[in-house]
């Protein structure tokens, strides 16, 4: 406790302060532009912290993740286009709301999920770090099989319309998720003896060009903006303190988000490209109206942003605790660490806990900062989308995501590989086949992959290898758990075929 | 494709060679030179060449660029390193040892060759270690040898990547102790406590920096060096124990081919002193400063290529 006192002392001081807000605007900032993500955010700020004293360099590598992780949320709400990867499924009812013309209401909405999400990330972080931590190695590869498979069975519900198209959506995405050098094995597969071709399909050049460019050209061919001018911010209607009373006199659909985000964010490699996706499928299968999902129902936005900002604080349990990073962007934060000679473990909350603790009240204070930060900025991004005439808007985006696509790995061939999967991504959207679909199989395809092969290279010499997949009780769990996830998504479809359904809903339409 | 690329590429070099040869070097360097890391950042080679940049930019009296360039394990920026840098000294970039041996001879269209450019140096290593948990029933590497000679394929060690520097000195081991392990491959080193920690392996083949990171909670049985690393002063070598293994990674940084000797001389002496700056920071964390220039370079390439290529041909 005075370890703690001490070390909001050391963060109450101006220098800090600005250091915070600095780091949450530029974050911001980077993470609002596709292509440039979280990670390379840090990156690019690491050098700087080099001259900076540890506390103060991980407070800006800890504000700017913070801000960079929300800034996902404006462009994904805005144009919708997600910033960065953890910020897909803030797209599905963000950027309806803003076509309805509550544009004003979804940012609030995720504004104050990401300073929530953001806070309950730190107060799990600061008191249950240790016991977390333990949970953590506990995801083997088979563990990480069943998280892939699990994150699969989201499949069924990103496809709201046909379930074949959605399946058919997933399969594309983990047939790109193979190209280049596979995960276990090391051989390079479908380059066609094209050496460049070996760095693969980067996920974030094809969420780039999936999601972004059928809108641009979308919007290109309906001579349209991405929002409507009529439609407005939205204010008049609805104010802040609204909202936050929405959401919270109803706090489940939050509390249930924040812990998905948590338990997600300790998972080594899934990370928060995953979090927002299950706590947005989760969100909307206890609603009461599953159906206005997709539709511009805030609670979507709410379930996707508080879950992924809890991932910030929430993945450096395992990263502060035993120096195993759950984001891409926490490696960069434990090169920091020990570079300042910081080693991971428990000494790190005991001896140097000063340091540490003010790390991570300094996440909360970054959270909080998102508040001012991100309602000032939402309002000024808002008003450029809407006053700019889409013959200007449309290049503008197309250009700055080109250079993101570039800057990314400073690759022309990821231009190339963007712009290719955008355009056939249009049309795979004009016959309903969507990109989240398709990212998700991406995203997942590597993980499933890497967990099945490493676990049956673990059980060459059991009689039936196939077991080591469901030998430790957690993977049980797991598996049992994509066994209901996928009935539960079957089903409905099944018993709509057999005409069961039907009298059902036909029945409680006669009650109503 | 590759064929023209190269074809191309070999006649570009040998008109810049010709073309520039007399006129550059007496003023190198005159404008920033970019150096471009294979790999992501945060990694060990992004670390280390943050940590030489402004050292390098003091010395030489330019911009250093950092670029990064990763894919393919090293491949794609390598690859395109080869067919398309400029000879002047201007355009450098980081090379690691076992990569850029393993990569050309496993892969068919790895786009790359082993020796198609000038290395300036080798700075430093990280020799292989072999690490179990604390609480693991093998006290020492006789332990380990006895129980897999009883029960083969059984003791599964995981490590970062396939035919990796890891990966290629377990084979070895398991030659030299006649014994038949199970190696498990991981994306990088990064996940790798994880698997130590939950208990998915019995123990890892990685490199002595995670020996040193995991200190309080794993045994480090055996490390692949010469002698003893100073940040494990506890841990006994390969060598002590009977077992001819010394290997691990090295990081070093290339020209392309037919930079003027002055240039490479000028950097290598940069990188030389940027090493004895950074020493201070770097050995603790388990790293092995070096200084292999010139012939050495080649001595150290063909040694480890003689020990790895039976390994990586088998495998085939």
């Amino acid at each position: 406790m005075d370890m703690l006192l001490q070390a909001l002392a050391s963060l109450l001081t101006f220098e800090s302060f600005i250091t915070v807000l600095v780091g949450v605007s530029a974050g911001l900032l980077i993470g609002s532009l596709p292509g440039l993500t979280a990670t390379m955010a840090l990156a690019v700020l690491l050098p700087f912290t080099f001259s900076m004293e540890a506390l103060q360099g991980l407070i800006a590598l800890g504000a700017v993740y913070m801000g960079a992780i929300y800034g996902g949320a404006f462009t994904a709400i805005l144009i919708n286009t997600p910033g960065t990867p953890s910020s897909i499924a803030t797209t599905f009812d963000g950027y309806p709301m803003a076509r309805q013309g509550r544009a004003y209401e979804a940012l609030a909405a995720a504004t104050i999920a990401s300073v929530v999400g953001g806070l309950v990330g730190v107060a799990f972080l600061l008191v249950l770090a240790p016991p977390l931590a333990r949970l953590a190695v506990a995801f083997g590869p088979a563990e990480m099989f069943w998280v892939a498979m699990l994150g699969l069975t989201l499949v069924a519900s990103l496809s709201s319309d046909s379930l074949l198209k959605g399946l058919l959506g997933g399969c594309i995405g983990m047939l790109l998720s193979t190209i280049g050098v596979s995960p276990v094995g090391g051989e390079t597969r479908f380059t066609f003896g094209f050496p460049p071709l070996q760095g693969g399909v980067e996920l974030i050049v094809a969420l780039i060009g999936l999601f972004v460019i059928p809108e641009l050209l979308t919007m290109a061919a309906e001579g349209r903006g991405a929002l409507s001018k009529e439609g407005g911010f939205g204010k008049s209607h609805v104010s802040i303190l609204q909202v936050a009373k929405r959401i919270f006199t109803k706090p489940v659909n939050l509390i249930r988000s924040c812990l998905i985000g948590q338990l997600i964010a300790i998972i080594p490699g899934a990370g928060g490209n995953v979090t927002s996706l299950v706590a947005y499928n989760e969100a909307r299968r206890f609603s009461k109206d599953p159906d206005s999902f997709g539709k511009g129902n805030v609670d979507g936005v709410v379930a996707s942003e508080s879950s992924n900002n809890v991932m910030v604080a929430g993945s450096m349990v395992p990263l502060l605790t035993l120096g195993i990073p759950g984001a891409p962007p926490d490696a960069i934060i434990l090169g920091v660490l020990l570079l300042h000679g910081l080693r991971p473990g428990l000494d790190l909350f005991t001896e140097t806990g000063v340091l540490t603790n003010g790390f991570i009240l300094s996440m909360g204070l970054a959270a909080l900062m998102l508040l001012p930060v991100g309602l000032i900025g939402g309002r000024l991004i808002h008003r450029v989308v809407i006053k700019t005439p889409y013959y200007f808007l449309m290049p503008c985006i197309a250009m700055v995501t080109i250079l993101g696509t570039f800057a990314l790995r400073n690759s022309l061939l990821d231009v190339g590989i963007m712009l290719i999967l955008g355009s056939a991504g249009y049309f795979l959207r004009l016959i309903g086949i969507h990109a989240a679909p398709i990212v998700l199989g991406l995203i997942l395809g590597g993980i499933a992959e890497q967990g099945y092969v490493q676990t049956m290279l673990a059980a060459v010499i059991d009689p039936i290898p196939w077991l080591r997949l469901v030998s430790n009780p957690l993977s049980k769990v797991l598996a049992g758990l994509v066994v209901i996830g996928a009935a539960t998504a079957l089903l409905p479809a099944w018993l709509e075929r057999r005409g069961l359904l039907d009298k059902v809903s036909s029945k409680a339409g006669g009650d109503a | 494709m590759t064929f023209t690329y190269t074809k191309l590429a070999g006649a570009l070099s040998a008109i810049a060679i010709l073309g520039v040869a007399g006129t550059v070097q007496a003023d190198y360097p005159e404008e920033s030179i970019t150096y471009v890391i294979p790999f992501n950042p945060g990694g060990e080679s992004d670390v280390t060449a943050r940590f030489q940049e402004p050292i390098l930019e003091e010395i030489l009296g330019v911009s250093v660029n950092v670029t990064h360039r990763p894919g393919g394990g090293g491949a794609v920026a390598w690859s395109e390193f080869q067919n398309g840098a400029e000879p002047d000294g201007y355009e450098i970039i980081g090379v690691n040892i076992p990569h850029i041996i393993g990569q050309p001879i496993q892969r068919s269209d790895a786009g790359f060759e082993t020796d198609n450019w000038d290395i300036i140096t080798f700075f430093h290593s990280t020799p292989n270690a072999l690490i179990v948990p604390a609480d693991s029933p093998f006290e020492t590497l006789d332990d380990l040898v006895e129980y897999a000679r009883e029960n083969p394929e059984a003791v599964t060690l995981g490590g970062s990547g396939t035919y990796s520097a890891n990966h290629l000195d377990m084979l070895r081991f398991e030659q030299e102790a006649d014994i038949d392990l199970t190696y498990i491959p991981f994306t990088g080193t990064g996940p790798l406590p994880a698997a130590l920690e939950g208990g998915h392996v019995a123990g890892i083949f990685n490199y002595t920096m995670l020996g040193v990171q995991m200190e309080d909670r794993a045994r480090v049985l055996a490390v692949a060096s010469e002698e003893r690393v100073p940040a494990l002063p506890d841990a006994p070598t390969f060598k002590e124990q009977g077992y001819d293994i010394v290997g691990g990674a090295y990081r070093g940084v290339a020209a392309p081919k037919g930079t003027p000797d002055e240039v490479i001389s000028v950097l290598e002496d940069a990188f030389a002193e940027a090493n004895r700056q950074i020493t201070e920071k770097q050995e603790p964390l388990g790293f092995v400063m070096e200084y292999i220039t010139g012939d050495e370079i080649d001595e150290v390439i063909a040694s480890l290529r003689e020990a790895y290529t039976p390994i990586l041909e088998a495998a085939d």
